[in-house]
């Protein structure tokens, strides 16, 4: 499929720039609607933005694979584990941090912090977030890098993918298909193992002890992996994915993205040194195909700004590389703002191509400061200050008061009304501590717990550490008791902490 | 005639060949060639991946009436090559929850309430176990609260007629109270002082008006009180502080198992009514017993047993 259609020579050093027949399968042009989907075969790039993405892809998935196995010293009473969501006993553990289920607002938090984060980066950097760090893009890479390892670059995954089904090919797609099933199984197998203790759990499911929500999960992540970095691909960003139409509405004109500089590339031409002797006007770009060939997307960048590109910058390197090899200025396709763009098209307009390409930069932030981004940031750390301010102070005792429905109270035989209560009292110390609880209001009540039975206006209670305990407390008032509202006060007598709640004590003449 | 649904990867529809549909200009679709009036059916199939769907769920369908039971006969069903059953899978997990429940039952079957309640697990366990137990055995005379009604106990109070001790809450559930087939059932019986004629009307008006200064809810009168010595503290107290061997309630305190109305009183001296109670020990298990008494006994009102269990309390 793939044949050296022709060869360019207008490099003055007589290298010569192999033109590839790439088609942009998913431009529009090129495909009707319904149409099955056409396989894409990225080449191999070099560069400045490959490396980078090498270097973000060893980051990302270190962290996802390491963050597990971190461990974080908190004493006999909780987990060691850095980074844990504890379901079973309903607790969420960041390095020195603990939330609680009714906490999970700083998890909402979190979440709303993420959004605006992701609308910082989109409006300086365009679609950052999906050339980058998607877990789709992440793994897609992967998977192609090792079916690149096996089958070869572009032209040799043609050409294998158009053969028969000969031994060879069956070695080779195995060989893929073996190597992408490891990496999904330890894709899946890392999730796991945020969710209990990592070394117990690993040693449970090598020994095939562990639960089978496990190895459901594990299998579940598995296949989905396989699937979606393996066969569905640039389907997903482009059919399955909502957040490449949200992050389109929040680029504007000052939002990086890739641009094939037009007014620098066009005309183009494959003849570009026969048609400038002939006095032709001709740009830069020597349409050798190298972008499209390198595009995991399917499209070809000069047609413009697409719905599909992800701005992974690889045809940026692929470009830059042909450029550098025909001795022009690198930078045809490159990061550039809108704003940039048309100063850019007017430049050359006016004063001629080489006058805008004296000027381009290669990346340039011309304006990053702007209301956007600055309402952005300052949302984004307002959040977050706001966020580790409540996490710091916020207390570690908490009460919580349910009142006997059934009897709303009981008269004692020597005619004083008893009511019962169940108090949860939650102490989020990962110490034992001793905490008293006192009546405030209703001076001649007096309570008691079924364990103690002596009468008093204030008790002292254990709390296990970090815990939550069910306290049955009964409250007497004499003879002729009305109903009225008092408070229970818990206090910890170490750190002088206070917290209260009201409650409604019953009483009156039976029908 | 080209077939573009064949193009775009659709089945065909089977009996729909190309050269029986013309393209329908307007959307470039093969047409089924079924026409009415002038309409022509589009040759729309559904996709692939849906029409095998539809055919998985045949299959589905079919292994399961094979392994399921599924066809309805007169009297029950098939019962399918596995051989499930509703029924059976309950039982399955009934068991299941014994045998994981079956040391704490079987702890709470050997040890005496007294051990059982120094223990937490099992205290826990026989508390939440004998409050299922009361709600299927107790509420209809006791109430859901456990407060009673007039003629049944109120079990959340401190008052007891039969004693509010553990052992005394255990034997009066086993044995029950008035009950005839149990030898050792509690028993207390008030005479009629009305209808057997041993007091006269007005003599019942004057005691009943002492029985409510008694607990101090109104005038006494010495004819009362004089008729109450005579009559009624054998039982009942000099002061009214009742008998529990003699299952002779309090009439000092400020409950009342029928009413505290004066009317009340007075038909209860004329002519006196007796609840009765089943003898649990006939119906439910030992261990049920034991978690019932726990029960009971912590509603609130429950009774120290001895010195030493008030010392470890």
């Amino acid at each position: 499929m793939a044949t050296l259609l022709d060869t360019i020579q207008s490099d003055p050093r007589g290298t010569q720039v192999p033109a590839e027949n790439a088609t942009p399968v998913n431009n529009h042009e090129f495909r009707a609607d319904y149409e099955a989907r056409r396989k894409i075969f990225p080449s191999r790039v070099q560069g400045f933005y490959r490396r980078l993405k090498w270097i973000l892809v060893a980051v990302l998935l270190g962290i996802y694979w390491l963050t597990p196995w971190i461990r974080w010293d908190r004493g006999p009473h909780a987990p060691d584990q850095a980074v844990l969501l504890d379901l079973a006993h309903r607790r969420f553990y960041f390095f020195a941090i603990e939330i609680w289920p009714q906490e999970f607002y700083y998890v909402a938090g979190l979440l709303i912090m993420a959004g605006l984060g992701l609308f910082l980066v989109t409006s300086v950097a365009g679609r950052a977030w999906c050339g980058y760090a998607c877990p789709q893009t992440v793994w897609t890479d992967l998977f192609i890098q090792v079916e690149r390892w096996v089958e070869g670059d572009r032209n040799a995954r043609m050409k294998l993918d158009a053969a028969p089904w000969t031994f060879n090919k069956w070695r080779k797609r195995l060989t893929v298909w073996a190597s992408w099933i490891l990496i999904s199984v330890a894709t899946g197998g890392a999730w796991v193992f945020y969710f209990a203790d990592a070394p117990t759990l690993a040693r449970e499911i090598v020994t095939l002890q562990a639960a089978p929500t496990a190895y459901f999960t594990i299998l579940t992540l598995a296949a989905t992996t396989f699937w979606l970095a393996g066969f569905m691909r640039e389907q997903v960003c482009t059919y399955m994915c909502p957040w490449p139409r949200i992050q389109g509405t929040m680029l504007d004109e000052n939002s990086l993205i890739v641009t094939y500089n037009d007014w620098r590339g066009e005309p183009r031409s494959r003849h570009a040194k026969k048609a400038a002797a002939q006095g032709l006007d001709v740009g830069d770009c020597v349409d050798c195909n190298a972008c499209v060939a390198a595009c995991p997307m399917g499209i070809d960048i000069r047609d413009g700004q697409q719905l599909e590109c992800i701005t992974c910058a690889l045809c940026i390197d692929a470009c830059d590389t042909v450029m550098d090899k025909i001795g022009k200025p690198l930078g045809l396709i490159s990061y550039s703002t809108l704003v940039d763009f048309e100063h850019h098209t007017q430049t050359t307009k006016a004063q001629g191509r080489e006058a805008a390409k004296s000027e381009q930069k290669r990346v340039s932030f011309a304006r990053l400061a702007r209301p956007r981004t600055i309402l952005y940031l300052t949302l984004w750390t307002a959040i977050g200050l706001g966020m580790l301010f409540v996490l710091f102070t916020r207390g570690h005792l908490d009460v919580t008061v349910l009142h006997d429905r059934a009897p709303l109270y009981t008269t004692l035989s020597d005619g004083s009304v008893r009511n019962g209560y169940t108090l949860k009292l939650a102490s989020k110390t990962l110490e034992d501590r001793p905490l008293q609880l006192q009546l405030e209001g209703l001076d001649d009540a007096v309570m008691w717990t079924p364990e103690t039975e002596t009468r008093a206006r204030s008790l002292t209670v254990i709390v296990p550490p970090d815990a939550v305990r069910d306290l049955r407390v009964f409250v007497s008032r004499p003879r002729g008791a009305a109903p009225d509202r008092f408070t229970f006060v818990l206090t910890d007598p170490q750190s002088g902490e206070t917290v209260s709640s009201t409650a409604q004590f019953e009483a009156g003449a039976r029908p | 005639m080209t077939d573009i649904g064949a193009d775009k990867g659709f089945p065909r529809v089977p009996g729909s060949e190309p050269s029986r549909g013309e393209v329908d200009q307007p959307t470039g679709t093969a047409t089924t060639g079924h026409e009415w009036d002038g309409i022509k059916e589009l040759n729309t199939p559904m996709p692939r991946w849906w029409l095998w769907v539809f055919y998985a769920t045949h299959v589905f369908a079919l292994a399961y009436i094979i392994l399921y039971p599924s066809i309805p006969l007169l009297r029950d069903s098939t019962t399918g090559l596995l051989g499930w059953h509703s029924r059976s899978e309950v039982a399955q997990e009934i068991d299941t929850a014994e045998t994981a429940r079956a040391t704490l039952y079987a702890q709470i079957r050997d040890l005496p309430v007294e051990e059982i309640v120094r223990n937490d697990e099992l205290r826990e366990t026989a508390f939440r176990g004998g409050a299922s137990a009361f709600k299927v055995n107790c509420v209809q005379c006791h109430g859901a609260d456990a407060s009673g009604s007039p003629g049944f106990a109120n079990l959340q109070d401190d008052d007891w007629i039969w004693g509010g001790t553990l052992a005394d809450i255990q034997t009066t559930i086993t044995h029950g109270v008035r009950f005839a087939g149990d030898d050792d059932t509690r028993y207390s019986e008030m005479p009629a002082f009305g209808r057997d004629g041993i007091l006269e009307p007005q003599q019942i008006r004057a005691v009943a008006r002492h029985v409510l200064a008694l607990s101090q809810s109104g005038e006494d009168n010495a004819e009362g009180a004089e008729i109450y010595a005579q009559n009624c503290a054998s039982c009942h107290g000099e002061r009214g502080e009742g008998s529990r061997d003699m299952g002779a309630p309090k009439l000092n305190d400020q409950i009342w198992l029928y009413s505290s109305a004066l009317p009340d009183i007075e038909r209860q001296i004329t002519a006196p009514r007796h609840g009765a109670m089943p003898a649990w020990g006939q119906r439910l298990d030992p261990a049920t017993i034991k978690q019932l008494t726990i029960y009971v006994h912590a509603l609130g009102g429950g009774e120290a047993s001895t010195q030493d269990d008030a010392a470890t309390q």
